[in-house]
């Protein structure tokens, strides 16, 4: 990475008391797929508001396209797209007045503003669908619609909040292939978060951020070999004394995960023999897989990261989903 | 992965900003989403003549009636002047008061669905936003009082082509005053929660107290001529009536008896639309100060 795009160093905000990032350092390269990953309340959506500019930092450095938050933030504006985590298009306007407000609004120049427009909606294949009112749009053809509006002033990074947030598996799929699609066709740097753990996968490196700071860096495969080995997961009745008869008698550390026990095998196959014939409890299921992230992020932390119930701000956000594009 | 990338050679990256020409193009894309919006609603066009009926022929008739049967006429014995045609720039007033009031409520809308979250992080002065939406707010204030002029020779108000060329600047200095007013109240509000607030304690006020249904130059108590002078409405609305009631033939004498005066003499309208305009750049400055100070 000769010259990054992102550059973070030692990045803090804190809110009263209340420490939301702690410590950050990062480097994102041109062209790169970063992933912010993290469970809800995990400093994602703070970090990437303060490379965007939203949000001050308490303290630290923060560079994005050679330039420092603090120093000039309309500058990094200009140079940064955005897609946030809440849609922010306007229902009654169509798709292409969508990005018409967004060129205006960044000077795009009036001679090829047209085509622009042309090319960023085909590249989300809306063209179709250009001329129709954004309120009789789905939810994923929105998030493309956001997509296509990122990038519509050709910015060198673009920035995703949760972008698949609330989409069906399918969608989320889609606009995984338009992000890799803008990519290659904009030579952007795209620095997205999620939650969703199976969507890093999609990304060239990805930093696993827990409470305020990150514990892992590295390409999905990198990350994935700090687990070693194969994920095994039982199901007993007996889960203390299963526990303990893994730790005395075979000497493996297990966690309990939604009713039942993991742990990391070298080789799953040859272990399965040998789980039968010594421990005692009974056994009533056993699984095993190759290493997921969400398997990273339990050893890392000791937690699953998973889909905690509903916070009233999502309830708020769904209800912003549904009535988002509504009359207003 | 860099060097390639990073020398991309067709992409017209950002490299300067110019914030002077981009906050001007901005409040003209905000403008103009202001008037797609409104020319896509065409229900609001509709409805927004229902009111002016109700209160031209019901509440303006009904009231009519009774007035004609104690006096000769509204403006004084000897004069013609009906109470519904004495209303009717009220009613032009009021129109250009909701619709520019409602209109600069849209920005707590824009930042209740996000919308507003575009346009704020975009490289521009944050003026541009406050600029941007009362213009458009202004504009289809003007359009909505315009609109009410087709019930002109209902209510027996003659109007002319020059009369209703004059109007125009007239409704839509009226209209910027109050729009920046809205805008001003708007970039301060964070929740719609404080819509009914601005409804019952500036809105219903401002429309009371500005004589659209009254005349200011009656016996009104201390208090009330107090409050209605303080009413920026006041001004346009009888600045609206001076034009649109002088056109239609009624003598400047009962115009300046019904209308608005300061220390016992009529304000002229020249007076009228300097106060709408300083107010106008007051509340715009204030709704400018707004954006800059708070997200």
């Amino acid at each position: 990475m000769s010259q990054p795009v992102i550059s973070v160093h030692d990045l803090v905000k804190t809110y009263g008391k209340v420490e939301a990032v702690r410590g950050i350092d990062l480097e994102v390269g041109a062209g790169e797929i970063f992933g912010f990953l993290g469970p809800n309340g995990a400093g994602k959506s703070t970090t990437i508001s303060i490379l965007c500019t939203l949000i001050r930092p308490t303290s630290g450095v923060a560079e994005v396209a050679g330039i420092d938050v603090l120093k000039d933030p309309s500058a990094v504006r200009a140079r940064i797209g955005l897609v946030f985590q809440d849609p922010s298009l306007d229902g009654q306007l169509t798709g292409r007045e969508n990005l018409d407000f967004h060129a205006y609004l960044y000077g795009l120049p009036a001679a090829t503003r047209r085509q622009r427009i042309d090319d960023a909606l085909s590249i989300v294949e809306l063209t179709d669908r250009a001329g129709s009112t954004v309120l009789t749009y789905s939810g994923g053809m929105r998030r493309r619609l956001e997509i296509a509006r990122g990038i519509l002033h050709y910015p060198q990074v673009l920035f995703l909040d949760e972008p698949t947030l609330g989409l069906d598996p399918q969608t989320r799929n889609k606009i995984w292939d338009y992000l890799h699609a803008v990519r290659t066709r904009e030579h952007i740097t795209i620095f997205m978060t999620t939650h969703y753990m199976d969507e890093a996968e999609f990304c060239d490196r990805i930093a696993i951020i827990d409470q305020g700071k990150i514990v892992a860096l590295g390409t999905p495969a990198e990350l994935k070999s700090k687990v070693g080995g194969d994920v095994v997961s039982i199901a007993t009745p007996d889960m203390a004394g299963a526990a303990e008869q893994l730790r005395t008698v075979m000497h493996l550390e297990s966690t309990q995960v939604d009713g039942t026990l993991q742990f990391e095998v070298p080789d799953s196959s040859s272990f399965m023999p040998r789980l039968f014939s010594e421990l005692t409890v009974p056994i009533t299921t056993v699984s095993a897989r190759r290493p997921s992230l969400d398997d990273v992020f339990l050893k890392l932390t000791g937690r699953a990261i998973r889909e905690q119930s509903n916070t009233s701000l999502d309830t708020m956000r769904n209800m912003g989903r549904i009535w988002g594009g509504g009359r207003r | 992965m860099s060097e390639q990338v990073l020398s991309a050679p067709t992409l017209p990256r950002a490299q300067s900003v110019n914030i002077r020409g981009a906050t001007l193009r901005a409040i003209y894309i905000i403008w103009k989403r202001d008037l797609i919006r409104y020319g896509r609603d065409r229900m609001r066009l509709l409805a927004s003549l229902a009111q002016p009926i109700l209160f031209l022929f019901v509440f303006g008739s009904g009231l009519s009636s009774t007035l004609r049967g104690t006096r000769g006429g509204f403006g004084g014995p000897g004069s013609s002047l009906q109470y519904v045609q004495f209303i009717f720039p009220g009613i032009i007033g009021m129109s250009v008061l909701f619709t520019s009031i409602l209109g600069a409520m849209s920005i707590v809308w824009d930042r209740e669905f996000g919308f507003l979250k575009e346009v704020l992080v975009a490289p521009i002065h944050r003026s541009a936003v406050a600029i941007g939406k009362t213009l458009g707010g202004a504009t289809q204030a003007m359009l909505q009082g315009l609109v009410i002029l087709i019930l002109a020779p209902l209510v027996g108000v003659k109007l002319t082509f020059v009369g209703v060329v004059e109007l125009i600047p007239l409704i839509f200095l009226f209209a910027f005053a109050l729009s920046a007013l809205g805008v001003a109240v708007a970039a301060r509000m964070r929740t719609m929660q404080g819509f009914q607030v601005v409804m019952n304690f500036l809105m219903m006020p401002m429309f009371f107290l500005a004589g659209a249904l009254f005349p200011l130059g009656g016996n009104l108590p201390t208090w009330l001529a107090v409050l209605t002078h303080l009413d920026p409405a006041s001004y346009g609305i009888d600045a609206l009536r001076r034009s649109v009631l002088s056109a239609s033939g009624v003598p400047a004498a009962i115009l300046d008896k019904l209308g608005l005066s300061l220390f016992g003499s009529p304000l002229s309208i020249w007076t009228e639309l300097a106060v709408l305009i300083a107010f106008g750049v007051l509340m715009l400055g204030l709704a400018v100060y707004g954006f800059r100070q708070r997200d």
